[in-house]
């Protein structure tokens, strides 16, 4: 690795842990019970809102109605974006033509966007038209962020309250998120990128002569603003094709740097909120700090494997050294402006938070470059993960966490003042265990049928990663491909669709379900058999119990794709 | 039930309203009063004609100019509606096939030149619209340029080194030379 390597991987950290902190205090004066400045500025708007919705903002509701709540409106959200690709051919803003998105890829489409993964079977510039782009998929952008968000902060509140029945209301907690946070957040980081080159119309297509005298169709569209909450929200589908590797979608270095900043900035600032709002803000720290214990060690290994290359090219005339004049490394699938460093951090970033857009193309990462991105999102997308549902996955974590603590000296586990019992633990355990459960058993399913082994395009172990990285990538909401496998099939938009769905409302529901019962729950006086968990020895205790999980359900796979791969590239055959 | 389904379908109705008409509307409004050219795709134009944009690679075979990097879109290289990369696996035979292929044809061009091809010119983009290689990638083909426009190879050096773009505020991503610009500088300098 060379030293602009690590200077870019630690100008990031330093600029997101200066935002993290100011972030995670506006989201709690967001989301706070009581009125603030902060809730006095919008209280116009929301109030219009809620007399259209007939919503009585001061009903507190119980889990399971904050869920019905959060189910009704997602399913209504799917069903709106199928409906809406099935009927863009006789909408307006269609100045491309194109045709209805065929049945099984718009369902799959709809499920994708709705849950926050933003898998994507379909290519943008292609298949969707303005008006799909805009009214389906960019709404669902904000919308599948605000639902993250909301289960979180019930999930935060399960921890804060004491002897109460109710955990908030969805449909205020959900309006403030996309009101107070996404917007206007959206709208900095959507002018920051037109500023860079990010093209922000509702123009046609448009033809030149190149200067060789052949003819480019250049693309364009409202890109900007649907970029800025593509991050902002994890959700990553791309306004193009090649998603952030365009041009058009990620113009310069800095334009990089704003989309990776835009990627954590939500996750992590949860932690403080989530801090702030259980009354000690060692708590957020300690969350954070996992996260980061993880993702920076795989972040480094990611830019150390793509900088030293790819072997099969080095008994070829080929300089891929680094020097002043150029990056070097693996550039199959890269970008020159991005080189390694911006390729590799924007790589770990993307899996580690359930974002899922690309700057480069994962398929062409180097083996263990490709094997980190995969194992990032198998951890459960919890080392900062989807805005709200990474922070609530760790909280699952952490109660597994204080449980196996509480095993070993034979005491109850306590987490946040409140004990952890039978139930709280089955729910943690299912959120843990569905998406280990969905990744394991969808791929074995998809190895063994042919109309899964036949989207394959890479041969030999690598074929088996694209399949296993994309099984991953629903199972976990991130929605980043081994490009190369053809998903736009029946088989693929199925059984993708299946884990998507599955990944996303029964973990949903299953946390909940846990805060509704630790929300009625008293709160118990930290005695000398507590384990306080906002010490260095929770924080190891955390990232093992994470690693640990991760390592064993998924090493054995592992093994057999990027694993394999990199020991058959070392020996060249 | 049917207490949630007035709040669900009226505010996800709301929402479209707000999150998917009026947040690009003024996005777009305010791209197009502040950065109107970068909004509108970056169009360089010569003799008054748009020509293409600074931010999309084209595709250039002719000697004389310099080559963008390889491009994997389909049906042609460079091709604005149909982004992508190869994703070709790092052990996938045909990215080997594909690079001895692009070494031979760079090499066939300027058979003079021995040195090592830089590995920006030999592996196709992430876009497969990349605008620009690396200043190695770029120095490597001066000789081709000059041989074929009939100009001393240090000429088109220092037009080189005069598109040479840094690394952005001294730190972020990597130096980088614009393809498109470039050969328009050296059509305009050199007819």
């Amino acid at each position: 690795m060379t030293t602009n390597d690590f200077l870019q991987i630690g100008l990031f950290l330093v600029v997101l842990l200066a935002l993290v902190k100011p972030m995670g205090h506006y989201m709690a004066l967001v989301f706070a019970d009581e009125p603030n400045r902060v809730t006095r500025f919008g209280a116009g708007a929301e109030r219009l809102l809620y007399r259209l919705a007939g919503v009585r903002s001061d009903e507190d509701m119980g889990w399971k109605r904050y869920a019905m709540a959060m189910l009704v409106f997602n399913v209504a959200g799917v069903a709106f974006v199928y409906l809406l690709q099935r009927t863009q051919q006789w909408l307006p803003l269609n100045p491309q033509h194109f045709a209805a998105v065929a049945p099984d890829s718009a369902m799959n489409t709809a499920v994708s966007f709705v849950t926050n993964t933003n898998w994507q079977g379909y290519a943008g510039e292609s298949t969707m038209s303005y008006l799909t782009q805009a009214l389906g998929l960019a709404v669902q952008n904000f919308l599948s962020a605000a639902t993250g968000i909301a289960v979180l902060i019930a999930v935060v509140r399960g921890f804060a309250r004491r002897g109460a029945a109710a955990v908030g209301n969805f449909w205020v907690d959900m309006t403030r998120a996309t009101l107070y946070v996404l917007l206007p957040f959206s709208i900095v980081i959507a002018l920051l990128l037109v500023s860079q080159g990010v093209v922000q119309n509702v123009a046609p297509y448009l033809d030149v002569a190149t200067l060789e005298h052949g003819r480019q169709t250049l693309p364009m569209g409202p890109a900007a603003s649907q970029v800025a909450i593509k991050m902002l929200g994890t959700n990553g589908g791309g306004f193009f094709n090649a998603n952030s590797a365009h041009p058009f979608e990620n113009p310069t270095p800095f334009s990089n740097f704003v989309e990776m900043i835009a990627i954590f900035l939500i996750p992590g600032a949860l932690c403080c909120t989530f801090g702030r709002m259980v009354g000690d803000r060692r708590q957020g720290w300690a969350i954070l700090a996992t996260m980061l214990v993880i993702f920076v060690p795989l972040a480094v290994g990611l830019v150390a494997a793509e900088q030293a290359g790819n072997p099969a090219l080095h008994g070829l005339a080929v300089d891929a050294h680094a020097t002043a004049l150029q990056s070097g490394g693996n550039m199959e699938g890269k970008e020159t402006r991005f080189g390694i460093a911006s390729s590799g951090l924007f790589a770990a970033i993307t899996t580690a938070a359930s974002c899922g857009a690309v700057n480069a193309m994962h398929d062409s990462l180097t083996p263990l470059g490709g094997l980190v991105p995969m194992w990032l999102m198998q951890l459960g997308e919890v080392v900062f993960g989807g805005v709200g549902s990474g922070l609530y996955g760790m909280l699952a974590f952490a109660v597994v966490a204080v449980f196996i603590a509480g095993l070993m000296v034979g005491r109850t586990p306590e987490y946040l003042g409140k004990k952890i019992e039978a139930h709280e633990m089955k729910m943690a355990s299912l959120a843990v265990l569905v998406p280990c459960a969905l990744v394991v058993v969808c791929t074995a399913v998809a190895v063994m049928v042919p109309a899964g082994v036949a989207g394959v395009a890479n041969p030999g172990a690598h074929g088996f990663s694209e399949i296993l990285y994309a099984v991953s990538s629903a199972s976990n909401n991130n929605g980043s491909a081994f490009g190369g496998l053809s998903a736009n099939t029946p088989f693929w938009n199925v059984l993708l669709a299946i884990c998507m769905f599955l990944a996303r409302f029964p973990l949903a529901i299953a946390m909940l379900a846990m805060a509704g019962s630790l929300a009625a729950k008293g709160h118990v006086p930290p005695s000398a058999g507590t384990l306080p968990t906002h010490t260095p020895l929770f924080v190891t205790l955390l990232t093992c119990v994470v690693i640990v999980v991760g390592a064993l359900t998924f090493l054995p796979a592992l093994a057999l794709g990027p694993i394999v791969e990199h020991l058959t590239s070392l020996t060249g055959h | 039930m049917t207490s949630l389904l007035r709040p669900a379908l009226v505010l996800l109705v709301g929402f479209t309203v707000i999150t998917g008409v009026a947040y690009p509307l003024l996005v777009t409004g305010a791209a197009q009063a502040v950065f109107p050219r970068e909004a509108n795709g970056s169009i360089v134009e010569s003799g008054g004609k748009p020509v293409g944009s600074s931010l999309l690679g084209q595709s250039f075979a002719e000697p004389r100019y310099f080559w963008s990097r390889p491009s994997a879109t389909s049906p042609d290289p460079y091709n604005g509606t149909a982004s992508g990369g190869s994703n070709q696996g790092p052990t996938n035979p045909a990215l080997t096939d594909a690079a001895k292929k692009r070494i031979a044809a760079l090499q066939a061009a300027d058979p003079g030149n021995t040195a090592p091809v830089p590995v920006e010119l030999v592996t196709a983009s992430g876009s497969g619209l990349d605008p620009e290689i690396s200043p190695a990638a770029a120095r490597y083909q001066v000789a081709r340029v000059a041989h074929a426009r009939g100009l001393d190879p240090a000429t088109v050096q220092s037009l080189v080194e005069s598109h040479t773009e840094g690394r952005q505020f001294g730190v972020l991503g990597e130096p980088r030379v614009n393809v498109l610009e470039l050969n328009l500088a050296l059509d305009a300098s050199h007819r």
